[in-house]
């Protein structure tokens, strides 16, 4: 299938949808095609990205991306939500679990779910990967997305949730290493605005508007890791097998920064 | 429970209200009930052959009915939430309503209770997951005071449930019920062009009234006891319901809504509570399963059919 047929890749979806064409999350296959129309500009034209070891993603299958966080608006779930659509020959949607602030955010409340995206509740997750879908999850969580600029490619403390639903439910979980995004808004966090606001944080670029919706159009590297599995008792204490996953990202990151010239290009 | 001999007695509470008559005529025509009416409202339109006594739940005269000790069953659909009663009085009514009810089916050897809960006792949520089990707290009360009396109901009668174990109780919790009634689901979709918030657009979860009247007759089968969400036919934005009835839904900023709802409310325009807004802005979905496979419950009645039900002639 040509990589930038929107229209046949929207097809090919596997969506469990009902009559009325929403599947029980809220996610709409034409929603779905008229996000990918613009999320393709973006990963082509705008931040030009480039996609390796894609062949890494199971065509079918229950999957859970596991990715470092950062550059104050997702836009790197974004992009590997993009590449995992857009590069494959079977095109897969990447269900990213979101934060529980966007339902309270007018318009993002509902496009979100009608992308396919969910609020990260645990049951949310285990209820996708037994129907065998993708599930992209960002451990760092909040700590990540608006870490300083000073501390890009230094992966936060991670949190343990994704390895309890691995075990769980014996879903492969697959490494994501996404280079790009860390610059895409050098940004300090105000910490009173973000309280005021009741935001996770309150990010401001050195640059105008200040705010940082816009993103600098750096250039995205995504590095797909072979399938780690794990097994074991997701009620056991799984620090160590969290940390083999954390080990594996910063080493893809650091491999990813040597091969890289330039942040722009 | 039925001993054979004699029809099967069953009590029901709220049998007054549309939705009391659509539960009566079921048990009666199709499952063989012998039916007694609970209600401080006249039933109109009674059929000969069912027994109404118009009584205060809280009063002697509903206790009498019990006392015979041949009722074999009581179906609870006396919850009662007009919005413009007293909130004092209906606490009182409902709390100690369904208190009494229960010392009466302690007393005089009820063996089945069933109480028509609602899965609005989990309430909206902006932090909900897309499907709650029947193990979620109830949270509702929590930001939407006005459901207080049903989320307490609810735990009455859980409470209950473990308490008496000579009864087999079972706790109904259905999602938006929708048909030929008056609550405020099938309210706000009969309006021609109903209020909604300006962004957010959650999917929705409707049953169809004949379909929740099968899960009571479904759960008065003997030996079946415990809580049960009870869903309908599927999930849909509450923007494809609106569209499939061909309502033209006017979008309010939410911060401007609650300031203008509770002013309508007041000067009598507008029968729903502020609080209720949350319905049409947080999802509060239910998961099913444990109906399906315990009870054997499978909605009836499509999507389509289902959302098209809240048009049928009152």
């Amino acid at each position: 299938m040509p990589q930038d047929d929107i229209a046949g890749r929207t097809q090919a979806l596997v969506v469990h949808g009902n009559e009325f064409g929403y599947d029980a999350f809220g996610m709409s296959r034409d929603s779905v095609r008229t996000a990918a129309a613009v999320a393709r500009w973006l990963y082509r034209h705008y931040f030009r990205a480039e996609a390796h070891g894609i062949e890494n993603i199971p065509t079918t299958g229950r999957l859970i991306l596991v990715a470092n966080h950062s550059g104050q608006l997702p836009f790197d779930g974004l992009v590997i939500g993009s590449a995992c659509f857009l590069e494959p020959p079977q095109p897969r949607l990447v269900r990213a679990m979101v934060e529980f602030f966007v339902p309270t955010v007018p318009f993002a409340s509902y496009l979100f779910s009608r992308w396919g995206q969910i609020t990260g509740t645990p049951e949310n997750c285990r209820r996708l990967l037994s129907a065998e879908e993708a599930v992209l999850v960002f451990p760092e969580g909040a700590r990540g997305i608006s870490k300083p600029f000073s501390r890009r490619y230094q992966l936060a403390e991670f949190g343990k949730g994704f390895m309890r639903l691995a075990l769980e439910t014996g879903s492969p979980i697959v490494p994501v290493a996404v280079i790009g995004a860390e610059e895409q808004a050098p940004a300090i966090n105000v910490k009173p605005l973000a309280r005021l606001l009741r935001t996770p944080s309150f990010p401001v670029v050195p640059y105008p508007p200040f705010i940082a919706p816009v993103p600098l159009p750096v250039k995205y590297r995504l590095y797909f890791g072979e399938p780690m599995r794990f097994t074991g008792d997701p009620d056991d204490d799984c620090d160590e097998q969290v940390k083999q996953v954390k080990n594996r990202i910063q080493s893809m990151i650091h491999m990813g920064l040597r091969e890289r010239e330039h942040v722009f290009w | 429970m039925s001993s054979g001999d004699r029809p099967r007695k069953v009590v029901i509470t709220g049998i007054s209200g549309r939705f009391g008559h659509i539960v009566a005529r079921r048990l009666h025509h199709d499952e063989g009930w012998n039916i007694v009416g609970l209600d401080r409202r006249p039933m109109r339109g009674k059929p000969k052959d069912i027994e109404h006594h118009q009584v205060d739940l809280r009063s002697k005269k509903a206790r009498d009915v019990f006392r015979a000790g041949d009722v074999d069953a009581l179906v609870h659909l006396g919850v009662m939430h007009d919005p413009r009663a007293r909130p004092a009085e209906l606490y009182s009514w409902n709390i100690a309503g369904t208190t009494k009810l229960l010392e009466y089916c302690q007393a005089y050897k009820v063996p089945k209770v069933v109480l028509l809960s609602s899965s609005n006792v989990y309430g909206p949520r902006p932090d909900n997951p897309q499907f709650l089990t029947e193990e979620a707290p109830l949270l509702a009360a929590q930001r939407f005071p006005q459901m207080r009396d049903l989320v307490e109901i609810d735990h009455l009668v859980s409470t209950f449930l473990w308490r008496a174990r000579d009864t087999e109780t079972v706790i109904l919790r259905p999602v938006h019920i929708v048909g030929p009634v008056h609550n405020a689901p099938s309210n706000y979709l009969r309006i021609e062009r109903p209020p909604t918030l300006l962004g957010f657009d959650p999917m929705v979860q409707l049953v169809h009234v004949e379909d929740v009247a099968d899960a009571i007759a479904l759960a008065l089968t003997p030996g079946r006891r415990g809580i049960y969400n009870i869903v309908g036919p599927g999930e849909v934005p509450l923007s494809a319901v609106l569209h499939e009835l061909g309502r033209e839904p006017r979008a309010i900023p939410h911060p401007v809504a609650k300031p203008i709802l509770s002013f309508a409310f007041r000067l009598g325009i507008s029968s729903f509570p502020v609080a209720e807004l949350d319905f049409i802005r947080y999802v509060c979905m239910v998961d099913g399963r444990r109906a399906a496979a315990e009870l054997g419950f499978r909605a009836r009645f499509g999507l389509r059919e289902t959302i098209h039900a809240v048009d049928d002639p009152l």
